[in-house]
């Protein structure tokens, strides 16, 4: 049995609809499950933190993907409908009672309303205009967050209580266990939909505008209605990890989404491979433990140069702007590319191609 | 009235050093087509480059400008040469990206060496007030202005009359027609790098001569941005009109209305030049519409 689709072997259209159809992919996702649910088993409570808070990060990412990689429209103000989508959320649940289910669909509607607001320029401008159109949206975003003293009654930060669902809260003793679950079957179904979108007709617009918008237009793709859908259906999922930040944190201020972070939620999808859904996970897990592998090396090498450890966030800073650097000079098409070569090597087993 | 003039002095002399390090950016788009998010940073370069000349090593102004100089030309090329070349031809969003790396690791270099503590330095130009009408201006804020007019000036002369200055006009106006004349893309590119960093080298050092030597700095790079949009991404005159205009704009909201508010008019002037506008007062009307 070849452990890679050696081809396509549909016989009806049934099974050419199926997301997984060989048997070496079933059995792949099946270790991958039973991996999942060994995670919270195998690793402590700071590890688990670790993991829920890449979980959150690929929820974002995929978002930031399905604008950036699948439509072509790059956004700096990734930062800024991250914080719409927190506040609106926290605010709705804990000021106006709404139950935490409803308020983090609220959250992902407003938050999907703003950035198609905010993606109206990106009708006119292209590229570099795009660039800093974006930028100044994060800009206005974060300046409205700190000065609107409605949002955090003049305290500067949101205490949100602890998520209740339905009657089930969590408890303190199992708080990161049962996130975790929470989580992932959040990503899950997040991933899911992001990669059912560009099995439809309206991802595949998205696509044909980021790969030549007037040939696109001429085929018969609405531009207008593509981007400014593509805005909020990306934000939709950034809005939904906003959400879930607010919850997960408990606690939320501006500070936790300036321009930094639109940043790293950019580079996330550039470590992991634009235009992937499977790569924006890839990328989210490598940038939030990327801080925690340096600080190791850091130790590792504190002896021979001590100043790594006492300088350490400029060294964590450097380190994360190097992986930026080698990943779009030595591989542009990130992570997700890297384990369709190691698939590739096997497929063409013992032949090297 | 004082107060007015008083902001109109600071407003001048923050928008001609904002001139400065946006013509850099300017340089290097017109030249390379490449977005430079790095521009902050070689200001951070250069300002702590001649601090180190300067204060720690207690040598002479010229002497440690100099250095700068030296260093900051080093920095852009290697940056060209490592870093952008390989990029040559990659999708915008690439380009943009690599130089957000290269600026988180700039900015981090000259953290380790130096920590986060804002350095204080000797006033390179005298600080005394001088009456100006009814009002007091202090000295070193008009010579700040004079500075940046002359370094402008002479970047303006070099484009227009010397050998190399034209041929990085005629490489940014068509690469390959530029080729067949035997003028070195290569080196022309190499060389805007360069000179974008000693712009933004005088930049920085005018920037920290009126504050301090700190992190800081590096927000000044992103003021860059509405002040090429504003004057036209393709432009020299534009973008000095450009940044004057912002930094007055600056200053007379901090003064006038709100400090808070003063650090996003920019770009609040930003996305309705981009509305209104997109090529900016001087530029090019060759923006890609869709």
């Amino acid at each position: 049995m070849a452990a890679v689709q050696t081809g396509r072997y549909h016989r009806s259209y049934n099974s050419e609809f199926r997301l997984w159809n060989t048997t070496p992919q079933i059995t792949r996702m099946v270790i991958l499950a039973i991996v999942l649910v060994l995670i919270p088993l195998v690793f402590d409570n700071y590890w688990m933190a670790l993991v829920n808070t890449a979980l959150i990060a690929s929820i974002g990412a995929i978002g930031l993907n399905i604008l950036v990689g699948f439509t072509g429209q790059i956004s700096l103000g990734q930062g800024g409908f991250l914080a719409v989508g927190a506040f609106t959320s926290a605010i709705l649940t804990d000021r106006m009672g709404v139950p935490v289910f409803f308020s983090i669909i609220g959250a992902v509607l407003l938050t999907a309303a703003v950035g198609m607001i905010f993606g109206l320029p990106a009708l006119r401008l292209k590229g570099l205009y795009l660039a800093i159109a974006t930028l100044a949206s994060q800009m206005v975003i974060i300046f409205i967050v700190r000065r609107w003293d409605f949002l955090t009654e003049g305290q500067g930060f949101v205490d949100v209580m602890r998520l209740e669902v339905f009657g089930f809260s969590i408890e303190r003793a199992n708080f990161e266990q049962q996130w975790y679950m929470i989580l992932l079957v959040i990503t899950i179904i997040a991933a899911f939909v992001a990669t059912n979108i560009f099995r439809t007709g309206v991802g595949r617009s998205f696509m044909a505008v980021r790969d030549q918008d007037i040939a696109a237009s001429a085929i018969g793709v609405n531009l207008t209605r593509a981007k400014i859908t593509a805005f909020g259906v990306s934000n939709g999922f950034v809005g939904l990890a906003g959400a879930l930040m607010a919850h997960y944190t408990e606690i939320i201020s501006w500070e936790r989404f300036t321009l930094d972070v639109s940043i790293q939620y950019l580079a996330m999808i550039i470590v992991g491979g634009l235009g992937s859904v499977a790569g924006s996970i890839y990328g989210a897990a490598f940038i939030t433990f990327l801080p925690v592998l340096t600080r190791m090396l850091a130790d590792e090498l504190g002896g021979v140069a001590p100043t790594l450890r006492q300088q350490l966030p400029a060294f964590e800073h450097a380190i994360f702007g190097l992986t930026i650097i080698v990943f779009l000079i030595l591989e542009p098409k990130g992570l997700n590319r890297i384990w369709e070569r190691i698939k590739e090597y096997f497929r063409y087993w013992p032949f090297r191609y | 009235m004082t107060q007015f003039l008083v902001l109109l002095i600071y407003g001048l002399s923050e928008g001609a050093i904002l001139a400065l390090a946006a013509l850099g950016f300017v340089l290097i788009y017109k030249a390379t087509g490449v977005i430079n998010f790095a521009q902050g940073e070689f200001l951070l370069i250069g300002a702590y480059t001649f601090y180190t000349a300067f204060v720690i090593f207690q040598l002479p102004v010229v002497v440690a400008l100099l250095i700068g100089v030296v260093v900051a030309v080093i920095v852009g090329m290697l940056v060209e040469r490592l870093i952008l070349r390989p990029m040559v031809g990659q999708s915008h969003i690439s380009i943009i990206m690599v130089t957000i790396g290269l600026a988180a690791v700039l900015s981090s270099i000259v953290q380790m060496f130096f920590g986060t503590q804002p350095r204080s330095m000797p006033n390179v130009f005298p600080t005394a007030s001088v009456p100006v009408l009814e009002g007091a201006v202090p000295a070193n804020r008009l010579w700040v202005l004079a500075v940046a007019a002359v370094v402008l000036t002479l970047l303006t002369l070099f484009f227009q009359k010397s050998k190399h200055g034209i041929a990085m006009r005629s490489v940014a106006d068509d690469e390959q027609a530029a080729m067949t004349v035997g003028i070195s893309v290569r080196r022309i590119f190499t060389m805007s790098w360069g000179l974008a960093a000693v712009s933004a080298l005088v930049a920085g050092v005018l920037l920290a001569d009126l504050t301090t030597v700190e992190m800081g700095i590096v927000n000044f790079g992103l003021m860059v941005f509405p002040v090429v949009i504003l004057g036209g991404l393709d432009s020299v005159p534009g973008t000095i009109v450009g940044g004057l205009t912002i930094g007055l704009i600056t200053q007379f909201t901090s003064g006038y209305f709100d400090p808070g508010l003063a650090e996003i008019v920019p770009y609040i002037v930003l996305v309705l030049i981009l509305l209104v506008r997109p090529y900016g007062i001087f530029g090019e009307k060759r923006i890609e519409r869709v």
